[in-house]
């Protein structure tokens, strides 16, 4: 493949294959995409995505939520809120999708290496989040203690809740989740995911923190960390806009200077903290 | 070479095989077009621009460049308004991509000025040696056959000599021409690159003597000096950065009516959108890519809402964008003082004057 | 053996009191267990005590006709449990319902206010404590009533 063909591949959606759908909650939806003679190309960073294309229908960004050790098919955990991410999972096993990507930074990955890694979660952010937590768990020598806070809106839209019970069971590990409205049956925590901050038992000094949420949530959570002791430079955040083109062109995740699509979606905290306050940026 | 025989230089150029694009007036302006020969040029024509104002005017010679630059730039043809990305077809739940995207003709573009050359240089940059390439942008840029024009005069909105982007033609062409119209109407011809001197030599040109590279020079310092607007660059970029909750934003919003006129008629603004489309039979797919502006509500639009609802908004991110951010991001600011903005702002909102307006308000403390 | 005062000193509410407060304090104090779905106190009753929580959880509740009771908040180990106690019109607004064996140390509210009255210093340490506990927990439900997962703004 010359590199012009290489170049044009980065805007041409590939062919995949929709292997498996699985109802998550009641509006998000975990899909299994396979492409099997490209299996180098479903390598990925943790924190990436890609633009998955519904034939005639339109394109949507999506996190990689799978395991990057995996790299027979890509997993995608969707939640349906317009027309193309209801396309999206309304595909029934053996259609077709289009992939571009993958596309963007990743978590910090090597930073964390020898480091005590918070995992901070909000609603779907835990979906670009696993990963990393994968990558800690399929190489649990190369990382510090592993804790994760994990915040929902109610016990029915709590994500990957058998994984939840796994990881709290791994050794090194802790896993506190929370929801925001609790409901019959539920025995948890009640409260928003700040609240579990003092049931953490962080090493801030040697602590590396990775957040995603919306941002309001993502907002409460640096200033906890910061009030916790762990340091602006060890936060990263993942952050959204609208993406079209994914490769820098179309102009439209510009976030200040930074192109979400390149220089992002994950960013340093240090980085964008003057940004966040700023309104309609 | 004499101004009568400029069309040989078109014959040259179109027995290489180029398709010719250069101005020529039309409905009321001067806009880009393919032009068959000389007789196509505005000749005698010049235009008279201010803010919200753009008018033909005839001159009382018959200069064929004797304007400057209208609503129009070339990113018409290197970055479409409208081009399809690829096709698909369907069959069965499954689908394959059709790629099969003919390559237009070479193209020659004529009088192509100072600012628009360091706007092809801009977006040179941002879509051909950022992180990934642009195969549309590049497939177009490669190869155009460059005969720049020297604007011997400047108009009212024009304030490249600030920019460092004009009125000389410093690089990046193939020939340059400028116009001399004291005593005989004649062109001075340089070449700027090896193609350029191969066309030379297809024509009969008489070697510029001092006297007519002096004229030239002139007129360039002089279209240099007759510029009336400016934009301090001194520390602009701070600037922008520090102002972000000043008053004066919302004194733009109260004009702006957002109608993205700016981001057409700039000859740096890049932003695209996507659009999706089908036949009847929903088995045949399109995928097109159409010119954007960040002025418009759903450029920002996430699940739930825009983020930049408000005008104000949109008019400072484009600003902040075009001469700060754009330093960020791709090493130089994305205005090339062409004023464009300027002339075909319906509200004649004048970004040198913003710039100005927040360069005070700063020193006064009133931001 | 822990003796009940070096609970009360290690609990995280009453770090950096000192050692002549640690005594007024713990003359108030007295170990209590509760057992899962034991009802620490209710809404309505007379407010005084309050609990510092060592092991268990328990989870505010409030009683909504017609259906079971709506839990607002929960309060796990090493988190203060009540407030009501210190200020009129000294009553519960919540229940208080432990979702699991609970152990807490009970502080004796009645005993306390009549202390603080008469060591304003106390007072000022002890109201130091709660309004920080107080400004947490208000700034942490204007942050649960965003509602910021639901899908629709």
């Amino acid at each position: 493949m010359t590199a012009a063909a290489a170049q044009l591949d980065a805007m041409v959606p590939c062919p995949g294959v929709v292997r498996q759908v699985a109802k998550d909650t009641p509006d998000t939806f975990t899909l299994t995409v396979s492409r099997e003679n490209e299996r180098e190309q479903n390598a990925f960073k943790p924190g990436q995505f890609s633009m998955l294309w519904m034939f005639g229908v339109g394109e949507v960004p999506i996190s990689i939520s799978g395991d990057p050790a995996n790299c027979d098919q890509l997993t995608y955990t969707v939640r349906s809120v317009g027309k193309t991410t209801e396309a999206l999972v309304s595909h029934k096993p053996g259609m077709s999708i289009g992939i571009r990507g993958p596309f963007g930074t990743g978590w910090p990955m090597e930073a964390a290496r020898g480091r005590e890694v918070v995992i901070v979660a909000g609603g779907i952010g835990l979906a670009p989040l696993r990963p990393a937590i994968y990558e800690v768990l399929n190489h649990r020598d190369l990382y510090g203690r592993l804790v994760l806070l994990y915040g929902a809106r109610s016990p029915r839209e709590l994500l990957y809740r058998k994984e939840l019970a796994a990881w709290a069971r791994q050794p090194n590990t802790q896993v506190l989740v929370t929801v925001d409205y609790g409901g019959l049956g539920w025995h948890g925590n009640v409260g928003v995911v700040t609240t579990l901050f003092k049931s953490a038992k962080l090493q801030p000094a040697n602590s590396i923190a990775m957040i995603c949420g919306p941002e309001i949530m993502m907002r409460f959570v640096t200033r906890q960390l910061g009030e916790c002791g762990v340091t602006t430079e060890s936060t990263y955040l993942s952050m959204e806009r609208n993406m079209q083109c994914a490769v820098g062109f179309c102009g439209h995740c510009q976030y200040g200077p930074h192109f979400i699509c390149k220089d992002g979606p994950v960013f340093p905290y240090a980085k964008i903290r003057p940004l966040l306050d700023k309104h309609e940026l | 070479m004499p101004a009568a025989r400029l069309g040989e230089l078109f014959q040259a150029l179109v027995a290489r095989g180029f398709e010719i694009v250069g101005p020529t007036a039309r409905d009321g302006a001067i806009v880009y077009d393919r032009i068959s020969g000389v007789s196509d040029l505005p000749a005698g024509w010049t235009d008279e621009q201010e803010a919200g104002h753009y008018r033909l005017i005839r001159r009382n010679d018959q200069a064929l460049f004797g304007y400057v630059v209208g609503p129009q730039s070339w990113k018409k043809y290197l970055h479409p308004a409208e081009v399809k990305l690829f096709a698909a077809e369907r069959q069965s739940g499954a689908f394959r991509i059709l790629n099969n995207e003919t390559k237009p003709a070479p193209r020659a573009f004529i009088g192509v000025r100072a600012c628009e050359l360091a706007a092809l240089k801009i977006q040179d940059r941002v879509l051909l040696a950022d992180k990934y390439t642009d195969p549309i942008y590049a497939a177009r840029r490669e190869g155009v056959f460059i005969v720049a024009a020297q604007c011997t005069q400047s108009a009212a909105t024009c304030f490249c000599a600030s920019m460092g982007t004009g009125p000389q033609v410093k690089g990046g062409f193939d020939l340059r021409l400028t116009e001399l119209l004291d005593g005989a109407h004649q062109f001075l011809i340089e070449a700027g690159s090896e193609r350029g001197e191969q066309v030379l030599l297809e024509f009969e040109t008489t070697p510029a003597g001092d006297s007519e590279l002096r004229q030239a020079e002139a007129a360039v310092e002089k279209a240099a000096r007759d510029q009336v607007r400016s934009i301090d660059q001194d520390g602009i970029k701070e600037l922008l950065y520090q102002n972000f909750n000043s008053p004066r934003w919302d004194d733009v919003a109260a004009r702006c009516l957002t109608c993205a006129n700016c981001t057409m008629v700039c000859p740096t603004c890049f932003c695209t959108s996507v659009e999706d489309v089908t036949d009847v039979t929903g088995d045949h797919a399109e995928r097109w890519r159409r010119w954007d502006s960040c002025f418009t509500l759903n450029f920002s639009h996430i699940h739930g809402g825009s983020i930049r609802v408000s005008s104000k908004a949109r008019y400072r991110q484009w600003m902040t964008h075009k001469l700060a951010a754009w330093i960020d991001q791709f090493g130089s600011s994305g205005c090339t003082g062409c004023g464009r903005c300027i002339t075909w702002c319906p509200a004649g909102i004048d970004i040198t004057e913003e710039v100005r307006a927040m360069r005070e308000g700063d020193t006064h403390g009133n931001a | 053996m822990e003796t009940l005062e070096r609970i009360i000193q290690e609990h995280p509410f009453f770090a950096g009191l000192g050692d002549e407060f640690m005594d007024l304090v713990s003359g108030c104090a007295s170990n209590v267990r509760f057992a899962k779905d034991a009802y620490i106190f209710r809404e309505g009753q007379a407010a005084n005590t309050f609990y510092l929580v060592r092991e268990g959880n328990v989870s505010l509740e409030i009683y909504a006709p017609q259906r079971k009771p709506i839990v607002v908040a929960t309060v796990g180990v090493g988190e203060v449990l009540g407030w009501s106690w210190l200020l009129p019109p000294y009553e519960w607004k919540f229940n208080a319902h432990a979702t699991a064996n609970t152990r807490a140390i009970a502080l004796d509210g009645k005993c306390l206010r009549e202390k603080c009255e008469k060591n304003h210093d106390l007072g000022y340490e002890f109201l130091k404590r709660f309004a920080q506990i107080v400004v947490n927990r208000l700034e942490a439900t204007r942050f649960q009533l965003l509602d910021v997962y639901s899908a629709q703004k």
